[in-house]
């Protein structure tokens, strides 16, 4: 009964599978779909640039218009696409059934998501961007201004196009090439909380910077963001490693930017082409885990000397404890190397912490003492490191007291008791015999 | 040639007695099984309780590895993650013996399971311990005597509550090894044979393999030896009785494992080496006064007396240092609390939480002994005419187990037998007297005894009892040995025989006393097959309930249980909010009138419905278990449950009702008693993935979590100070409803047990509180229910799993997209936490 009921289960994952594109999964990290959603079409053409090194890179991309009735994500259960791109900033309302839940949805299970605001922002977007820690200046005209670091252009302009490049400091995030020239922005700021660990400031804003609406005269009241706190563009890491890229400019992505030479006021260095392609690039290939993902495998542990992993370990024994990391490169698991991955031996508390070494191909291992106390342990490896995704494995095992028969036993230091009961014993036995028949 | 007549008739009645008073014993055995099956008959063979479900799952495991396996079996199923050496911390006797008589019958092709056998074994050991009890008595006052007590301890509901069909526990045995122990011990007494006490101390071996309550013969025995000393009563077979059973003894209960060296370290044990001496002592001084002159020995006393002191102000010094430098004074807690029933409550909260380390009410000595409460006095009149060595132990025995069974319930079980002993030899002594009489009137006085005893047994018409005292009547005459010794089964000839000239009542008192006796015994019967079918044959794990329409069976336990064995094996991350459908928010079956028969608590369960609001209420069952799957599904619970849920839901627990880490059940009562988040961290960090919590309020079960709170409360605060009862009490009351302290209402406890309830009767009423509830809707953060039971008396939550992302300060805006969907779920987001 079961037996067929499983074939035909089979039968069906298999006919569907190829069908099927999911999200980033370390079986299948290629093959990838990418929804598009535009306020307006043209876009396509004036931003071609930026889904052009998309396409190179090999994904596959569905544009439509963000208020498109035929807008569906999932499919009976199953999502068609394993990334999102929101380019269309004042929509208030997706066609077809997708809404921020939707998003959410999308996002939590796994999928990740591009989002470009811009001034006017639609509550739509805020709150989407709200969900994913990121606030976006209440005052729906303001913008970010900078009087100090702003792009150097034929025209006195009000200053709203900034170039900035207070970037992360991340070579995982960014990419091992650093981004020389600045990056033109122009948009709408955003503040993190401080208490949320998984968002991160791709590209702040300078000390100088503030948000405002450029036409109104300032206020004695200071702007409500202002200074560093300001993140033009935010990264953000789910705990099920979704990644999701929010941007305060819509315009950052467009060819026009991306083709403009920069020149920061107060600087002497004028750039032919401004950094925004190569930021916008290396950030999507992260979002897009070219970069940064991490996969443990074969987590082994055995007896020193033994190659079976065992059920159960004894205390103080030796063991051997190796695991393989690799890293996703976009097109093939390459070994990951570090040294700084750590395994803890761990029960409530860490009784054992060693640092791995490795070998450079992926392997990591270390040898370590099973410490004096029993209880059910697990071998830990927490590895959580900036722009990579957290890797959190961890293998439960028992560790036993001795056995009754697994003591020492026969003690030096016990001799001289061992001599007191046999003489004791002798001394009886011969007392007794002369007790009894010598009369 | 008469009296060649009367000598061949006495040889025969000798025997016709000796096949009565087998056949006696053993329909005596028949009956103390079969009284205990009524669990069996009413529900099903089914192992109950809590502390059984641990015995079994060990005896399983016995029978499957083997003795050496069992020895060093570490359990990483239990007490997660400490994981718990059975062999080194469970006293085998139970399970050696179950295990052996498993493999006796399959070794004869009696193929049994093992769950039958444990469920047998108590009634089994029940029968075993009736023999003993008449073997015992038969040592103190004769044959008669014997069979009385022996009838009386086969039913006595004291024992059936904790011998019953399923009732697989350590008193099963142990209440059989403790009797015949002392029985062995005052046949050594009063035959001074070193054969007798050889096995004596292989009695006691036993006994201490068996049950932590074998310090009560350890310290019984030198008690009773002191005393005899005292009373002058000194002799070789005093001697022989005691001092091999102190060597032997303590050497054989230090291969114990879980015993070990606390035979020669701990208090309990230090009272039996200093009778030890004293009696060595007083053995030489007896020793050196038959080889000395009178005035020689004088000098001699004087020397010894004022050097000896010298000797053992010293000894005593240090003896007193090394107690007094342990933190206990070398006492265990729960002995402690034995001498100063106070100690318990004020110091150790877990101990004091255990409904059965209670001191009992007064109703429960009648439930439990019933008319033999009364009958005790008698006996102890008896024993003292006249006072020998074994009667004396006797009356030390009842006396000493009177005061122990009034500092805790549990040990109303050693009152028990010598209840029965104590009755027995009242009953029979006043048959013997009144039946006498009777004869006396019946035959007159020129007639000799031994033809009023011939007659008699023609006159003699009362049915049950009379057969003993029948008995006893006709063995009188062919009396005569000083020592009560071998099968002469005897009377203290000298006062029978006052007594006979003395005590001659008038024909109609007679008759009258024995009818009434009779009666009374019927009424002990009465009651205590009450008590076997109804009060203490329920399986606790299976409740029922009697009201006007019917009975109800809850059977919520299993269900849940049963619910975590199929389902918690399950990937967590498909299982995602996976909502049982048989929630059934079915409407309570009417609860007036509920009275639920659970456990063997049954007396504590009234006296729980009672003094509800006065919080008495601590059952057996209490903290949080945690179990856990094959890849680290833990779930939690108040300990009580853990034992079952491992073996009935093979998951592994966080705490279990075994009590030796004091810290790891804190922790469970404070994540209890925390807040939704605190808990959460303290849960997680365990790794915990479910809570079960037991709730009562729908149907009124009065032994749920809720009532246990306050323990989990202290037992926490215990250990980490910033949980404080008081935060939890409302004027120092204990409340639920809306005068419910704050702390109170967003405790975890709170919470698991009133979500949603509100949702089954509209205004959340508590039937065990009889209140309604404070806080009434509410919604969890960081918990989701997963499965709740027909009748909600078991919930289980889940552990939620952190969250995905985290959201950011701005208030969402009340877009037009903004549906009640929308709006809910920025509500639910209002307490970030990571």
């Amino acid at each position: 009964m079961a037996a067929p009921k499983f074939a035909f289960l089979l039968l069906n994952l298999i006919s569907i599978l190829p069908l099927l594109v999911s999200s980033f999964s370390v079986d299948r990290p290629t093959d990838r779909r990418i929804l598009v959603l535009l306020d307006d079409l043209s876009l396509k053409s004036s931003h071609s640039l930026f889904f052009s090194s998309l396409k190179s890179r090999g994904f596959d991309l569905d544009f439509k218009l963000a208020d498109d009735p035929a807008i569906a994500v999932k499919r009976y259960g199953q999502y068609m696409y394993d990334g999102l791109i929101l380019l269309s900033p004042s929509t208030e309302r997706f066609g077809g059934s997708l809404d921020v839940e939707g998003v959410l949805d999308f996002v939590d299970s796994g999928h990740d998501l591009i989002v470009a605001a811009d001034a006017n922002a639609s509550d739509l977007i805020r709150n989407i961007a709200a969900e994913c820690g990121v606030d976006f200046d209440e005052d729906p005209s303001a913008v970010v201004v900078d009087h100090s670091s702003y792009a150097v252009s034929e025209t006195e302009g009000d200053h709203t196009l900034i170039a900035a490049d207070d970037f992360i400091q991340s070579d995982v995030i960014l990419g091992n090439k650093k981004i020389e020239a600045p990056v033109l922005f122009k948009g709408i700021g955003h503040s993190l909380n401080p208490a949320n660990s998984m968002v991160l400031k791709a590209l702040s804003a300078s000390p100088s910077s503030y948000s405002t609406n450029p036409s109104s005269k300032l206020s004695s009241q200071p702007p409500s963001l202002y200074g560093t706190a300001i993140s033009l563009v935010s990264v953000v890491q789910a705990r099920n490693a979704a990644r999701i890229m929010i941007s305060g400019s819509l315009d950052m992505f467009s060819n026009r930017l991306f083709r403009a030479g920069v020149q920061k006021s107060g600087s002497l260095n004028k750039y032919e082409k401004s950094g925004n392609e190569q930021f916008i690039t290396e950030l999507s290939k992260w979002i897009f885990h070219e970069r940064g993902h991490l996969k443990a495998v074969n987590l082994r542990h055995n007896k020193v000397g033994e190659s079976e992993e065992p059920s159960m370990y004894r205390i103080n024994d030796d063991l051997e404890f190796s695991v393989e990391i690799f890293e996703w490169s976009g097109s093939s698991w390459v070994p990951h190397v570090s040294k700084d991955v750590q395994v803890q031996f761990y029960m409530m508390s860490p009784y054992v912490l060693k640092t791995l070494s490795t070998n450079g191909k992926g392997l990591y291992h270390t040898s370590f003492k099973v410490p004096d106390v029993y209880g059910v342990f697990q071998f830990k490896v927490e590895y959580q490191k900036l722009g990579y995704t957290s890797l959190s494995l961890s293998k439960q095992i028992p560790v036993r007291p001795f056995k009754h028969n697994e003591y020492e036993r026969f003690i030096t230091t016990a001799f001289p008791y061992y001599g007191a009961s046999f003489s004791m014993m002798a001394g009886f036995f011969i007392f007794s015999g002369v007790y009894l028949y010598n009369k | 040639m008469a009296a060649q007549e009367t000598s061949q008739s006495a040889t025969f009645r000798h025997a016709f007695g000796n096949v009565l008073s087998f056949t006696v014993l053993l329909l005596i055995g028949v009956m103390a099984f079969s009284i205990r099956l009524f669990s069996v008959i009413k529900y099903e063979s089914v192992i109950h309780e809590f502390d059984p479900y641990f015995n079994y799952r060990v005896t399983q495991f016995l029978t499957k590895s083997g003795v050496y396996d069992f020895w060093n079996w570490f359990d990483d199923r239990t007490w997660y993650p400490l994981g718990r050496v059975i062999g080194g911390t469970v006293y085998p006797g139970l399970t050696l013996t179950a295990g052996t008589l498993w493999r006796i019958l399959n070794s004869i092709n009696i193929p049994l399971s093992v769950e039958t056998v444990c469920v047998f074994t108590a009634p089994v050991f029940s029968a075993f311990a009736s023999w003993a009890t008449y073997l015992l008595t038969k040592e103190i006052k004769g044959a008669g005597a014997g069979l009385t007590a022996a009838a009386l301890l086969a039913m006595v509901p004291s024992y059936i509550s904790r011998s019953v069909a399923g009732s697989y526990d350590n008193e099963a045995v142990a209440i059989f090894a403790l009797i015949f122990t002392f029985y062995l011990y005052i046949k050594t007494l009063n035959t001074g044979s070193l054969f007798y006490a050889t096995l004596n101390a292989i009695a006691y071996f036993y006994m201490v393999c068996s049950w932590g309550g074998y310090t009560f013969i350890i310290n019984l025995i030198p008690m009773h030896v002191l005393l005899c000393i005292v009373t002058g009563r000194y002799s070789p077979r005093l001697y022989i009785a005691y001092a091999p059973l102190v060597v032997l003894g303590t050497l054989l209960a230090a291969l114990v494992p879980v015993v070990g060296f606390n035979a020669v370290m701990t208090s309990e044990h230090f009272a039996s080496f200093l009778v030890f001496i004293i009696i060595h002592v007083v053995a030489l001084v007896y020793y050196i006064k038959g080889i000395l002159t009178p005035q020689m020995f004088k000098v001699a006393v004087t020397l010894v007396v004022s050097v000896g002191m010298v000797l053992c102000v010293a000894v005593l010094a240090v003896l007193i240092a090394l107690v007094a430098s342990s933190p206990t004074k070398g006492w265990s807690g729960r002995s402690l609390s034995l001498l100063d029933p106070t100690y318990a409550s004020k110091y150790i909260p877990i101990i004091a939480s255990v409904s059965e380390h209670q001191p009992p009410t007064w109703p429960s000595y009648f439930m439990d002994i019933n008319v033999l409460a009364f009958l005790v006095p008698a006996g102890i009149i008896a024993c003292f005419l006249p006072l020998s060595d074994a009667s004396s132990f006797a009356v030390l025995y009842i006396v000493t187990s009177v005061y122990f069974s009034g500092v805790m319930v549990r040990l109303m079980l050693v009152l028990a037998p010598a209840a029965c002993i104590m009755s027995g030899i009242a009953l029979s002594e006043a048959f013997d007297v009144l039946t006498r009489s009777i004869k006396f009137h019946l035959v007159g006085t020129t007639q000799n005894p031994q033809d009023n005893a011939r007659d008699a047994t023609k006159v003699n018409q009362n049915d049950v009892k009379s057969e003993k005292s029948e008995d006893t009547v006709k063995e009188r005459p062919s009396r005569k040995s000083k020592k009560k010794d071998k099968e002469n089964i005897e009377k203290p000839s000298l006062v029978s025989r006052v007594e006979k000239r003395l005590l001659v009542l008038p024909l109609e008192t007679s008759v009258m006393a024995v009818f009434l006796l009779v009666l009374l015994g019927a009424f002990y019967v009465v009651h205590c097959v009450w008590a076997a079918a109804e009060a203490y044959s329920a399986p606790s794990i299976v409740l029922t309930s009697r009201s006007h329409d019917g009975l109800h069976v809850f059977d919520d336990f299993r269900e849940a249980y049963a619910w975590l064995s199929h389902n918690t094996e399950v990937d967590d991350k498909v299982s995602k909010s996976k909502r049982s459908d048989s929630f059934a928010l079915k409407t309570p079956t009417d609860v007036s009138g509920i009275s639920f028969i659970a456990s063997t608590h049954y007396p504590l369960i009234l006296f729980e419905v009672l003094n509800l609001a006065v919080l008495g209420l601590v059952q057996r069952n209490k903290l949080i278990g945690l179990l856990a799957a094959a890849i680290l599904v833990q779930v939690a619970s108040w300990w009580d449950y853990g034992y079952q849920t491992t073996a009935m839901a093979n998951r592994t627990v966080i705490v279990d009702n075994n009590t030796w880490n004091n810290t790891h059940i804190a922790t469970v009562g404070t994540a209890m008693s925390s807040p939704e988040k605190a808990a959460w961290d303290i849960f997680n960090s365990l790794d915990v993935k479910y809570v079960l919590v037991v709730f009562g309020g729908l149907v009124g079960y009065p032994s749920d979590d809720i009532n246990k709170f306050l323990w989990m409360v202290r037992i926490g605060g215990g250990v980490f100070p910033h949980i404080k009862e008081p935060d939890y009490l409302r004027d120092g009351q204990y409340r639920i409803d809306s005068q419910a302290t704050p702390t109170m209402l967003n405790s975890l406890m709170y919470k698991l047990s009133y979500f949603r309830f509100v949702e089954t009767d509209g205004r959340g009423y508590d039937r065990v509180r009889n209140t309604e509830i404070g806080k009434k809707h509410f919604k969890l953060t960081h918990f989701e229910e997963v499965f709740t039971t027909h009748h909600w008396m078991v919930r289980i939550y889940k552990l939620k799993s952190p969250k995905n992302r985290i959201r950011g300060k701005t208030k969402r805006s009340k877009s037009k997209s903004g549906t009640s969907t929308s709006s809910k779920r920025s509500t639910r987001k209002k307490n970030p936490w990571q």
